[in-house]
């Protein structure tokens, strides 16, 4: 390697690092810890952190309830038009969140047939924590879908085919093969989903609005605050920057070792 | 890697373009960067495009959104904001000079033009009835606030208790009109009539106080002050306060 092209991959990673990693510690440095943590003993700011908790458990369940035995049968079969209906439901993926919200409310806002029917039936979607569920479901599954079907994909078809002729049901194989074989994969999917979850902002606002307790999440939170509490806003933010390391770092101890080292 | 150098030099000319453009193509007319409050989006729009003395680049949010990034040193030259509470408060801090008033509004209940539970201000203390507001801090959200509490105790709590969502900025509650999440809102007259016969106006008591004051400034840190002046004082007398008369706004 040349001296110069050595010197510009060093300053080409010490920008990328110094970019992405000063925003990051400057929410921990503005303000002194105590400042922080007795921002978060805030009524409106504790009500947040529950309601995104409840409300991205509640995703996560459906998420994988649903999820998993799709992304099972996309993974194992082959047939017409899979391409497509795996790229029809990576597609939220890449939308932006501001689309996915005016998706949400054009398909089951209040004023749509699909919208007043769920109405009808009892289940308040529109300013409701249903609502946020629906916008949490919506944005995270893609990330969890698309790591399963790769996990399942990946589980050797011998080991599949033994456990039938052994005389497991298809069930069977599915819950006692299956998953456990593939389950580093599924868990990583599911940190993802988790991620985006916590962090959904867009599509919420617009589609569940904004309310303390009942639809207000971590992310609207801080959006309210910013202007007139900063400091509160920062607090809470840190939670995310904690939350989100977890996450990752959950992700690589899942996925070996080696990926920590890595 | 060439090629990869090459789309990266391309990627970043793209980004600085609009400057580019802007003191290229305007015959080096200054760029001027205003901060204005959502309700006058529609009004402020119309006018920018004819101002002579620079080409205006308008932001909208709301107010407390505006004003915050102001204090974080975003680099505004005009701050035009939907209260006199916010330019007054970033004028004591010397972050903006001595603020004008320079436009009204009336704050309205507004509702779905057909096809609405609510008829009436009193409509809005019935349980079921679902409410927007601008939240606590939003100009608008206060005007609200203010003055649903002049209706009395009793009678604002039972207001109060239908709020279903508080938004960031008056356009948040008129969305949530328009896709009917929501039985009414408290937004401003010209909110009302940008929605091109969407919504109705139920207007309020004079009793209630609810006219709003803007008011507007130079922030002092501008980079063109002599166009920002110019554009204060054509909101208080020039295109943009007519733009802003036959957007519904009053005279102060």
């Amino acid at each position: 390697m040349s001296g110069w092209f050595a010197v510009l991959l060093a300053v080409a990673l010490a920008a990328a690092l110094t970019f992405l990693t000063l925003p990051i510690v400057a929410i921990f440095a503005q303000q002194p810890p105590d400042d922080l943590l007795a921002a978060l003993g805030e009524e409106g700011a504790l009500d947040a952190l529950w309601l995104s908790l409840r409300a991205t458990a509640a995703a996560l369940a459906l998420i994988l309830a649903v999820g998993t035995p799709a992304a099972y049968l996309l993974a194992t079969r082959r047939f017409r038009g899979r391409a497509v209906l795996i790229t029809l439901i990576e597609l939220p993926l890449v939308l932006p969140p501001a689309v996915a919200g005016i998706a949400l409310l054009a398909a089951v806002g209040p004023s749509t047939p699909l919208g007043r029917a769920a109405q009808d039936a009892g289940v308040q979607l529109s300013l409701a924590t249903a609502g946020v569920v629906v916008a949490l479901t919506f944005v995270a599954a893609p990330f969890y879908l698309r790591q399963a079907i790769a996990a399942f994909e990946a589980v050797d078809p011998t080991l599949l085919d033994a456990s039938r002729t052994l005389g497991a049901s298809p069930a069977r194989t599915f819950a006692r093969v299956a998953i456990p074989t593939a389950l580093p994969g599924l868990v990583a999917g599911t940190a993802l989903a988790l991620g985006r979850a916590l962090g959904e902002f867009g599509a919420t606002l617009m589609f569940a609005g904004s309310f303390q307790g009942v639809t207000q999440t971590v992310p609207l939170a801080i959006y309210d605050r910013f202007a007139t509490d900063f400091t509160a806003a920062l607090a809470l933010s840190a939670v995310l920057v904690a939350v989100s390391a977890a996450i990752l770092l959950s992700v690589k101890l899942v996925r070996g070792p080696d990926a920590v080292a890595r | 890697m060439r090629r990869l150098l090459a789309l990266a030099g391309l990627l970043a000319l793209a980004a600085c373009g609009d400057d580019a453009a802007v003191s290229g193509g305007g015959g080096d007319k200054p760029q001027l960067v205003v901060s204005a409050a959502s309700s006058m989006k529609e009004a402020l729009a119309a006018c920018a495009r004819d101002f002579p003395a620079a080409t205006v680049r308008l932001q909208f949010g709301g107010s407390d959104e505006l004003a915050a990034q102001i204090r974080q040193g975003v680099p505004v030259d005009v701050f035009a904001a939907a209260n006199t509470k916010l330019p007054d408060a970033l004028a004591r801090e010397r972050r903006l000079e001595q603020p004008v008033v320079f436009a009204t509004n009336q704050l309205v209940l507004a509702v779905p033009a057909e096809g609405g539970h609510v008829d009436s201000l009193e409509a809005l203390e019935r349980p079921g009835v679902t409410l927007a507001l601008g939240a606590e801090g939003v100009p608008v959200g206060d005007y609200a606030r203010a003055v649903v509490q002049r209706l009395g105790p009793g009678r604002s709590e039972a207001v109060l208790a239908n709020v279903r969502s508080n938004e960031p900025d008056v356009k948040g509650i008129v969305g949530k009109l328009t896709q009917g999440a929501v039985d009414a809102g408290f937004v401003y007259a010209s909110d009302v009539e940008a929605t091109k016969g969407e919504l109705r106006a139920i207007e309020l008591p004079a009793r209630l106080e609810p006219t709003a004051t803007y008011g507007a400034g130079v922030v002092e840190a501008a980079k063109q002050p002599d166009a920002a002046e110019a554009f204060v004082d054509d909101l208080v007398a020039g295109g943009c306060h007519e733009s802003l008369l036959a957007a519904g706004f009053g005279e102060p």
